[in-house]
């Protein structure tokens, strides 16, 4: 078991009579990547703000490596921490002067923070702009500039609030890229918060969903994308197909469970009468046009009520039975098919695909 | 026309004639207004730096009395310097009333609501994120000082201009509480003033020319070091 370096205990944050956080317990452990995940306005950052020592808690306390943070030296335990926000704001100073100040604030001769530093600059492939003005940088240059500055400090935990979100899409894929990579070769301890499902997956070992400022659930990526604990997780986690029903019958290995009419086979053990919404990610769904069939699989017939192309791809909309339904299909097969609107289809999805999460018991 | 021509002519000739009793009044002004602007800038940036930072009782009268205190007629300043110095006044056992002192203390009281007002809005038009994200990368509470006001230094420069400027061309303060006594507490404002009563022209003009020389030369050289950390903008077609 990994370290435990940051650990919340019934923190709570107030502005004014507003709640903006309530953590009951909240654990981050040495050398894992956890993204805090939630809708705008969720506290996601002001939890950053807390756990990074930057903001004291209304209540509760923060520990830092077994001590409580806010009692000690904040200043020696804030620096063995670097922040990296959405907006990165530099001085009116050069890159290097910028990407070096963390390490001039510590008082490193110039020999050191040149050891430090080179090397972030150049895998970030800011040397060469080192001399420029920080005020002439493109949004992406001014980020990876805030980045350098950030991982030269050689910290014990980075936190980052957004970095990718005021990028445009093809400098925060790049980005993402890098920093994905950086993530796998250092072994850093990161806290990355976001409202993107996709940087969420492809960075975070592990994720917690921050939904009204509290947390809404916390586990393994996989866990919380395809095994959401609530409805609210789903809608956040992107299940777009949640599809409340009641339970019909129990074999010991599947349930069938009644949706609008229309009976599914779940995996799961279930109490027949036990109220339940089935979780379907739009991906799982597979669309044909024949009456195909396969053995452990769903089989449903609807009408295509909309096609929105995508790059990668296409969001088709359905109806089966008065059911809506999303499907996300890859482009190309999509495009083979020929899909209209309001032609027949048929759907399957796999008796595993799906998750119930249980409402009512 | 020709009284100004005149009044170029003789200012030109006191200057290069190194006349000692323009020179001394000249140099007292640069003194007094010198003096202030210093004292000015040591209580009014820490007092704008806290009003723009942080939040405490009583910051918004503050504020509100700062701002007022940016457009104070300086003759208001002066009267109750007048009153407060005056031999029978409550500290008139200082014996201040008609000295330098006297003029430097008017003439900080007239400077430090505008270099403060000018500096809490120079810091005020900082992102607030700023502070945040040089903590976030362990900035002490002392280095964020330093950092902010490095980083607002053009503001904070544009206030000491106001500030010299407020106070080297004010006459109503200066003359009550110095008094415009020759040799003492006579500053180029207030000669200005004295000569164009008597009816010299001349001389008045002179003085006047050389009071906006001097004001000219030191904003030029704090624009100049202004504008060289000034971003430059794109040009427009």
């Amino acid at each position: 078991m990994a370290a435990t370096l940051v650990s919340l205990r019934g923190v709570v944050v107030r502005y004014g009579e507003t709640v903006a956080l309530q953590i009951a317990t909240l654990d981050l452990h040495s050398g894992e990547v956890l993204a805090i995940l939630g809708p705008n306005g969720g506290g996601k950052s002001t939890l950053l703000r807390v756990m990074g020592l930057l903001q004291r808690p209304s209540d509760g306390t923060v520990m830092f490596r077994g001590k409580n943070a806010f009692e000690g030296n904040l200043l020696r335990l804030r620096r063995r921490c670097a922040t990296v926000f959405q907006e990165p704001l530099l001085l009116n100073a050069t890159v290097h002067e910028n990407a070096a100040l963390g390490l001039k604030l510590r008082g490193l001769s110039n020999h050191e923070i040149a050891r430090r530093l080179d090397p972030w600059l150049e895998r970030l492939g800011i040397t060469h702009l080192r001399g420029r003005s920080a005020r002439s940088l493109s949004g992406g240059e001014a980020q990876r500039t805030s980045l350098a500055r950030a991982l030269a400090l050689e910290p014990e935990i980075l936190f980052l609030d957004e970095p990718l979100a005021a990028l445009d899409p093809a400098t925060r894929e790049a980005l993402l890229r890098d920093f994905q990579g950086i993530l796998n070769e250092s072994k850093i301890t990161a806290v990355f918060v976001t409202h993107d499902r996709n940087e969420a997956f492809s960075l975070a070992g592990r994720i917690a969903v921050l939904h009204q400022g509290r947390v809404a659930q916390i586990g393994a990526r996989e866990d919380v994308f395809h095994r959401p604990a609530s409805e609210i997780v789903a809608d956040i986690v992107g299940i777009e197909n949640r599809l409340p029903g009641v339970v019909e019958d129990c074999d010991g290995r599947y349930v069938t469970i009644c949706v609008n009419q229309i009976r599914l086979r779940v995996a799961g053990q279930l109490t027949p009468g036990t109220r339940v919404i089935v979780c379907l990610r739009p991906e799982s769904l597979m669309i044909s046009r024949d009456n195909f069939r396969a053995s452990d699989s769903n089989r449903l017939t609807g009408i295509i009520k909309g096609v929105l192309a995508g790059l990668m791809h296409q969001r088709i909309t359905l109806e089966c039975d008065g059911l809506p339904l999303v499907a996300l299909i890859e482009r190309q097969p999509c495009v083979n098919l020929k899909l209209a609107e309001r032609e027949m289809v048929t759907i399957t999805f796999s008796f595993s695909a799906a998750h119930i999460i249980i409402t009512h018991q | 026309m020709e009284l100004i021509w005149h009044g170029v002519l003789k200012a030109v000739e006191l200057v290069f004639s190194l006349d000692v009793e323009v020179w001394s009044i000249t140099w007292r002004s640069l003194q007094i207004s010198g003096c202030a602007t210093f004292i000015s800038l040591l209580i009014g940036m820490p007092l704008g730096i806290a009003l723009a930072l942080a939040r405490f009782p009583g910051r918004g009268t503050t504020v509100a009395l700062i701002n007022t205190g940016m457009g104070l007629p300086p003759v208001v300043v002066g009267l109750f310097i007048s009153i407060f110095l005056w031999r029978s006044g409550p500290l008139g056992f200082l014996e201040l009333i008609y000295t330098p002192t006297a003029m430097i203390i008017a003439q900080v009281i007239i400077a430090f609501p505008i270099v403060a007002g000018l500096t809490m809005a120079g810091f005020q038009a900082l992102d607030p994120k700023l502070a945040l994200q040089l903590l976030g990368i362990g900035a002490s509470k002392p280095q964020l000082l330093w950092l902010l006001v490095k980083e607002a230094k053009l503001p904070l420069l544009a206030a000491v201009m106001a500030g010299f400027g407020g106070v080297i061309s004010e006459v109503g303060a200066s003359m009550m509480v110095g008094g415009n006594i020759r040799g003492e507490t006579r500053v180029l404002t207030t000669a200005t003033v004295l000569e164009t009563g008597k009816g010299n022209f001349e001389i008045a003009i002179a003085l006047g020319l050389i009071l906006l020389a001097l004001t000219f030369a030191i904003n030029f050289l704090l624009t100049r070091i202004q504008q060289r950390e000034q971003l430059r903008w794109p040009r427009l077609s």
